[in-house]
């Protein structure tokens, strides 16, 4: 294994990516990958709109796409760490294949499994995702290292999209202070079901 | 609620039974991984303009998207054969600890004139390993025994947010023919 790192330099703060991500949500329906993406996506602020993981490492993206396939009036926002996303390559390519336009995810990459002390992942591995993610024809696929690159992630998000979109927003190596959703998950979808107009059952 | 002349489950037709029954519980997404036993209900659910489907990769990704689903609204049910459930286990913390129904047909391998020793392990653990992670089992032998086992388990699943596989019977879906 040789280690492939982003150099510091390339490097945002995940919280300050993460709320300048969310705060250009607009009405999206957002769901967040345990560890410390959903601290990122708690941290800007607790929302309704917003489905925490705390655990079922690899479902974030997939709930998204479900939650896409049944609401597509609706953007959803995915928001997950490498290692999570790691654990569900297959998933990206049950998404592709059916291409929703109202799916985008973002990867907060610090090239760590930040939660178990640090370990590298494969993303400080010289595995690129958002080359995979290309390669499996998502509709647009990128790398955002610098604040210009990640303003305009946030530009061109504003357009519609013609497929799923996929961005990986290199951070830097940082353990930070933790922001905790509550952990009773059935609170949090009843919440969530809730604010689309649903019943708890 | 009536039977269409179609719907009345046989020996040959219990696949259109099972569909007609995803219909009438109001199972707007089907995921798969596809399995020969469930070939035929696969198919009614493609051509289903009224169902959304989703190939998978592996089981788990349809726990996870089953879930998203409910959080959207829509009724999901999983086709998998019984070596996938393996793959399922800690995902299925995802709709049991949220509560969010679940509705798994799982077709048997490993339990009735298998020839195939591989398919034997997962196929006898399967029954134990979804009842440790919290899925409640029931199993169904023969084609009538299917469709009510399956109507009756997505009343519980929908209506109750409850985690439920129906374990097809591999002596129903016949010895695989090589």
């Amino acid at each position: 294994m040789v280690t492939r790192e982003t150099p510091a330099s390339a490097q945002l703060d995940r919280r300050k990516a993460v709320a300048r991500v969310l705060a250009e949500r607009g009405d999206d329906l957002v769901v967040s990958g345990l560890g410390s993406p959903t601290y990122d996506v708690h941290a800007h602020g607790d929302e309704d709109a917003n489905y925490y993981l705390w655990g079922a490492m690899g479902a974030a993206a997939l709930v998204g796409f479900g939650l896409a396939q049944a609401r597509p009036e609706r953007r959803v926002l995915v928001i997950t760490g490498d290692g999570e996303q790691l654990m569900a390559l297959g998933g990206l390519a049950t998404i592709a294949v059916i291409g929703p336009c109202n799916l985008d995810i973002v990867v907060v990459d610090n090239e760590r499994y930040g939660e178990t002390g640090m370990q590298t992942s494969h993303t400080g591995l010289g595995v690129d995702l958002a080359a995979v993610a290309g390669a499996l024809n998502f509709a647009d696929s990128r790398v955002v290292r610098t604040d210009g690159e990640l303003e305009q992630f946030i530009i061109d998000r504003r357009a519609p999209a013609s497929g799923p979109r996929f961005a990986v927003v290199k951070v830097r190596r940082e353990t930070l202070p933790r922001s905790m959703p509550p952990r009773d998950a059935v609170f949090i979808k009843n919440r969530f079901r809730a604010h689309l107009g649903l019943a708890p059952n | 609620m009536n039977l269409d002349e179609g719907d009345r489950p046989t020996a040959v037709d219990w696949p259109q039974g099972l569909h007609s029954v995803l219909r009438r519980s109001g199972v707007g997404h089907v995921s798969y991984v596809p399995d020969a036993g469930h070939t035929a209900l696969i198919e009614r659910c493609i051509a289903d303009p009224d169902i959304v489907t989703n190939v998978l990769t592996t089981e788990e990704e349809g726990i996870a998207i089953a879930t998203g689903a409910w959080l959207g609204g829509t009724r999901s049910a999983i086709l998998m054969q019984s070596s996938g459930v393996g793959n399922c286990i800690n995902m299925l913390s995802l709709p049991v600890v949220a509560r969010v129904p679940l509705l798994m047909l799982v077709t048997m391998r490993g339990e009735w004139a298998e020839f195939n020793p591989w398919q034997n392990p997962m196929g006898q653990a399967t029954q134990a390993s979804l009842e440790a992670i919290g899925v409640t089992v029931f199993r169904a032998q023969t084609p009538v025994d299917v469709v009510e086992t399956v109507e009756q388990a997505a009343r519980m699943s929908y209506d109750g947010d409850q985690q439920i596989a129906v374990l097809i019977g591999q002596r129903l879906l016949g010895v695989k023919q090589w």
